[in-house]
């Protein structure tokens, strides 16, 4: 061992000063590597999306070439649209106001419906979950009102409240309390009795039981039912505000479709599917934050 | 008959279930010393882990008692400190947090925050499970998470230790190794210690008195077996001891000649 460090010592010094040269391109392939390695990766995984979404634009703007094409080509659309596109901050008067302002009052009643049943969903769920009574009083109702489809609502609230803004909240609500609710319960039922058994051993208390044990192991449950519930609201407020009317997304496409103004409704469900995309996205990377831990056990 | 530090009496345990009544216990005493290590072994189906869960109070016996320290009990409580078979730990916690837990809970009241942290941190190293104290269950290895395990129940100062098969789900080195650290652990704490197994080598190295359970239906105590071994016990040396081997002999001729699982019975 002392042999070989004796022999390194008197070769390093002479050694060092090309090194500094050495390093430089030993520095420049690294990085040369690493951002083709990048870009590699970018273009696998963005390369076949492109590809599909080139062949489907091409094939849309083949098929509605046509002067007469009831529907729009996507030259026609950008054309026609331009104003909408390139404003989505437009301010104006009543409705008339730029995409990103229709899209922001659907999300804040999506929030407010969202967040309600997502507290009383939560809180429903963990009755029905760990009491058997509570289950077999609540489970049937629950199951029969969530195949009621959202809209259906809207009359009887509009009924409830006379008005239309929070009616659209409660159509929200009802349409994404069920899944959460359901899965909910299913996460409560499915805590194993060992952590039940050290709950008891330690004698948590019913609090500490609910906000250490309880809610911890059936989160990526409870993350399930808020996935699917965010989806669910998403699809409920453009029926809703195609019906309620007033600034949103929903009244929006409902708006352009008695105007023909064909182009508008296209942009329209492009935002709606990019801002629906995202919220799904939004709660999932929530629910791996929280939920880390539980699902390896 | 003076008075024991934890005596069950005449315990009798019934299951019912859709109208068919199965025995598992039948008039299961014992009486065990404060600091003793009882082993109870016999075969899978005797009760053995029911009769731990009555002592737990996780389950409850259909007739007879469980007193410990001149009380009754009757609900689970952190005097009685079980160490499960499949560790329990909660997989959102860390190590740390996982012994935190039960300190918090049990000492609440009498220690400050700054006691609590390092009564927690005291266990870990007990187990030599300071080093992993903010890994969480699923980064260390199965030997590991028992010896959490075991740091946690140890951590509630319980007035005795229950531990339910806590070394069957393990190799066999991991096993030894652990066994090792159990006795040292008992030697420094002198805990009074109920221990569940199935491993004959396991029992007569650990215990002061080997508890032997007959077969069910209607298990009870077939005979107690006192190991006379001096402590500190060395795993090589008892590999050659006359007492151990003879000790080993009797629990082996217990549950292979005398009370031979049927598998039939079941």
């Amino acid at each position: 061992m002392s042999a070989t460090n004796l022999k390194l010592k008197p070769q390093a010094p002479p050694q060092s000063p090309p090194q500094v040269i050495a390093l430089e391109p030993a520095a420049r392939p690294r990085l040369d590597s690493r951002l083709p390695r990048f870009a590699t990766q970018t273009v696998t995984n963005l390369l076949p999306l492109l590809v599909t979404l080139t062949f489907f634009t091409l094939a849309w703007q083949l098929i509605c070439a046509s002067p007469d094409s009831s529907l729009p080509a996507p030259t026609r659309v950008l054309e026609e649209s331009w104003e909408l596109i390139a404003h989505p901050f437009y301010i104006g008067q009543g409705v008339d106001q730029g995409l990103f302002w229709h899209v922001f009052a659907s999300l804040q009643r999506v929030a407010l419906g969202y967040a309600m049943a997502a507290a009383v969903g939560v809180a429903l769920g963990t009755l029905v979950g760990q009491s058997e009574l509570a289950m077999r009083g609540l489970d049937p109702i629950f199951q029969v009102l969530r195949t009621v489809p959202p809209l259906a609502w809207l009359p009887l609230s509009l009924a409830a409240f006379q008005d239309g803004n929070p009616s659209a909240i409660f159509v929200i609500f009802i349409t994404a309390i069920w899944p959460i609710i359901i899965n909910t319960a299913v996460g409560i039922r499915n805590i194993p009795q060992d952590y039940q058994n050290v709950a008891r051993v330690l004698r948590l208390n019913g609090f500490e039981y609910f906000a250490k044990i309880m809610l911890p192991a059936a989160a990526p449950y409870i993350f399930t039912g808020l996935r699917i519930g965010i989806g669910l609201s998403w699809l409920a407020i453009v029926a809703a505000e195609m019906l309620i009317g007033g600034v949103g997304i929903g009244f929006f496409i409902w708006d352009a479709w008695n105007s023909s103004l064909i182009s508008d409704i296209i942009v329209a469900l492009i935002y709606v599917g990019i801002v629906g995309f995202l919220l799904d996205r939004i709660i999932a990377l929530i629910g791996r934050a929280v939920a880390r831990g539980t699902a390896n056990a | 008959m003076p008075k024991s530090y934890l005596s069950l009496e005449l315990i009798d345990k019934t299951f019912e279930r859709g109208g068919t009544r199965s025995e598992v216990l039948k008039q299961v005493s014992l009486a065990v010393d404060k600091g003793e290590f009882i082993s109870i072994i016999g075969h899978s189906g005797c009760g053995k882990s029911t009769l731990l869960n009555i002592v737990a109070g996780l389950t409850q016996a259909t007739s007879g008692v469980v007193l410990l320290d001149g009380q009754v009990v009757d609900e689970p409580g952190p005097d009685r400190a079980v160490v499960f078979q499949n560790h329990s730990l909660l997989p959102w916690l860390t190590v740390y947090e996982n012994v935190r837990l039960a300190v918090d809970k049990v000492f609440s009241a009498t220690r400050t925050r700054g006691e609590r942290h390092e009564w927690t941190m005291r266990n870990l190293e007990l187990v030599q499970m300071a080093h992993a104290a903010d890994k969480r269950p699923s980064e260390v290895s199965g030997g590991m998470k028992q010896r959490v395990g075991i740091a946690r129940s140890l951590a509630m100062e319980p007035k005795v230790l229950l531990l339910d098969e806590p070394f069957g789900a393990l190799d066999a080195l991991t096993r030894a190794h652990l066994q090792d650290q159990v006795m040292q652990i008992h030697a420094t704490l002198g805990n009074t210690v109920l221990m569940i197994t199935h491993d004959v080598d396991e029992a007569v190295m650990l215990s002061d008195r080997i508890v032997m359970m007959t077969n069910g239906p209607s298990a009870r105590i077939g005979e107690i077996l006192a190991v006379p071994l001096a402590r500190p016990r060395r795993r090589i040396e008892l590999a050659s001891d006359r007492t151990y081997l003879k000790c080993r002999e009797a629990v082996l001729k217990f549950l292979y000649a005398r009370h031979r699982f049927v598998e039939a019975a079941e």
